[in-house]
């Protein structure tokens, strides 16, 4: 179980997240949205150790994880993919998916055997399955397209095997069609992975289909959190988010 | 051996015997290079080709090693040439004031180099690019200023005069100059074995992730700091190994060796040769040597010469010369699969 307690962060005067907590249960799924500047990419940051929170506390099954390093919250099980797919350019598919099993089991750095490690092979090859990347394995990452980088982020995370995945815009600068393959994929991963999924999501028509659990985020603060009909229903969140954001969807 | 043609063999052969067999490749690759180098003196009396090649060992050891660091790594240091110097200047004091035999003057010098690598290396690899760059530049003039001030120990700008002890080892007496030459090559073809073996394993991969997006590979759980220190000790080591080898070359030591313009050419060569593969720096070292010998035989005005050949692949074919040649055959094969 994540719970994420009191969290608060500021630059300068800007209350970027601002005494936020939240439980996010083992096994959940939960979309959190927001207008542009609500502090859900902050939010993220805070929790996986890009940044570090003023006050507040990450718990992970209990253990407090907040502003520890990047390195060692990863190793405790919280994986994140990127809004903007951050991959290793260079690297073929195949590769990216070895070199990472390989940090997560400790041999990155290794020097005197050769790459790949036959031990990594075998967990490299499941998620290349999983998010069908395996037919393009020898391709290399930067010739990939757009969809399929944002993939191989999403790869790089899970194949760490984590107890929290955090998704931060899977859909980002996805037509229409791919965007709904991408979340049908999302919400696949998360029923057969069993794990517990937090994703950032701008579609609203995607987050009131598939996620049981919303929260939706303003100025640094939760401003509602619940199902996606409590959401529709809830006047603070219509009034500061949806109100005006459909109606600029609709005109 | 390029980067390109490993990763088809890759994916030609499955996957986990794949590995194994590169490195049985490699050490065939470097026994069929020895011997051809070993015997080369069997066939010719030229001093002067056997001079080239015992020089090309020493740079060669010197810009492999700083390939490692910018070609795989990403990190661009201009003052790789202080452990050049370092190796060429900590061998021949040990030499010269103690009188070990050369093993133990050999190991002891990479020993040296490797602490102080470690300390310059712990201030140096937090810092980004440029700021990397100039830092150890600052290191390299500090060492280099250190040498030409300290002049009871290392001579000053003389350098260590006197000539560096040469006493025979194991039958082996490197004052005979088939026998030096013989261990420059083996020295380098061993070397060289050595940095591809870390260049094809589990931490060469890590060092290409962090050339290509160092935020993920932290994302990763991977140390970035620490891979950082490890492989900047790993390629001070062999540039050292490079200067030890230029040391027993000419028999002493200068402040040249840890010059900047050391550095300098170490880049150049990586330029000339290319980093994308990993004998590109050794492309760049024959490349570079045999320039400067036959240009400066021509005119004094070498370096004009020099800088056309380097704006020519900077600018003209804006990659090293291995790089072009690894280029065009992958794009050749692609165009003959897609057929």
């Amino acid at each position: 179980m994540l719970e994420i307690r009191n969290l608060a962060k500021s630059f300068g005067g800007v209350k970027a997240t601002n005494d936020v907590s939240l439980d996010f249960p083992d096994g959940s799924l939960t979309a959190v949205i927001g207008p542009n500047g609500a502090g859900k990419s902050t939010f993220f940051n805070l929790i996986t150790g890009a940044l570090k929170p003023d006050t507040g506390q990450v718990l992970l099954d209990g253990v407090d994880l907040a502003g520890r390093s990047p390195p060692e919250i990863v190793r405790h099980g919280i994986g994140r993919a990127f809004q903007v797919a951050s991959i290793f350019k260079s690297l073929t598919v195949q590769e990216t998916m070895l070199a990472a099993v390989s940090a997560d089991q400790r041999s990155s750095a290794v020097l005197h055997r050769r790459f790949p490690l036959p031990e990594t092979c075998d967990r490299a090859e499941h998620v290349m399955e999983l998010l069908g990347l395996a037919e393009k394995r020898n391709r290399t990452a930067a010739t990939l397209s757009h969809g399929d980088q944002k993939l191989l982020d999403i790869a790089l995370a899970l194949v760490l095997e984590p107890k929290v995945l955090l998704l931060d815009e899977p859909t980002a600068g996805m037509g229409p069609e791919e965007r709904w393959r991408m979340i049908d994929k999302v919400r696949e991963l998360w029923e057969t992975q069993k794990i517990t999924v937090v994703f950032i999501e701008h579609d609203m028509d995607i987050v009131f289909k598939i996620a049981p659990k919303i929260v939706v985020l303003c100025y640094g603060r939760i401003l509602a959190t619940g199902t996606p009909d409590e959401i529709r229903n809830n006047s603070a969140v219509i009034e500061a988010y949806l109100g005006t954001e459909h109606a600029g969807a609709a005109a | 051996m390029t980067e390109l043609e490993a990763g088809r063999a890759g994916t030609l052969a499955p996957v986990r015997g794949g590995a194994a067999l590169g490195r049985y490749r490699d050490i065939l690759i470097a026994l069929i290079a020895f011997a051809v180098l070993a015997s080369l003196p069997l066939f010719t009396g030229s001093k002067a080709l056997l001079d080239f090649v015992i020089r090309c060992s020493a740079y060669g050891l010197f810009a492999t090693s700083l390939n490692l660091l910018v070609g795989y790594t990403g990190l661009t240091s201009f003052g790789h040439g202080m452990f050049f110097g370092l190796g060429a200047y900590s061998f021949g004091l040990i030499m010269q004031k103690l009188g070990v035999p050369i093993p133990v003057a050999f190991v002891a010098t990479l020993a040296i180099t490797a602490v102080i690598a470690a300390v310059i290396g712990a201030i140096c690899v937090r810092l980004k690019e440029i700021y990397f760059a100039f830092v150890t530049l600052a290191f390299q003039m500090l060492i280099h200023s250190t040498i030409l001030s300290w002049a009871s120990f290392t001579g000053g700008d003389q350098g260590l005069r006197g000539g560096i002890p040469r006493p025979a080892f194991l039958g082996i007496n490197l004052a005979n100059h088939v026998h030096l030459y013989i261990a420059s090559c083996a020295l380098l073809i061993l070397g060289l074995l050595a940095m591809r073996q870390i260049a094809q394993s589990p931490f060469g991969y890590t060092l290409r992730m962090i050339r290509d997006n160092a935020a993920r590979a932290s994302f990763l759980g991977i140390d970035v700091w620490r891979t950082k220190l490890t492989v900047f000790v790993l390629a001070a080591v062999f540039a050292s190994m490079g200067g030890m080898v230029m040391a027993l070359f000419v028999s002493g030591a200068y402040p040249e060796f840890a010059y900047w313009t050391i550095s300098g050419e170490g880049i150049f060569i990586n330029m000339l040769g290319g980093v994308s593969t990993f004998l590109g720096p050794m492309v760049g070292t024959v490349l570079l040597l045999l320039l400067n010998d036959t240009v400066t035989r021509f005119t004094e005005y070498h370096g004009i010469v020099l800088g056309v050949v380097i704006l020519f692949f900077a600018l003209g074919l804006r990659k090293g010369l291995l790089d072009f040649v690894a280029e065009w055959f992958v794009q050749r094969r692609d165009a003959g699969e897609g057929r």
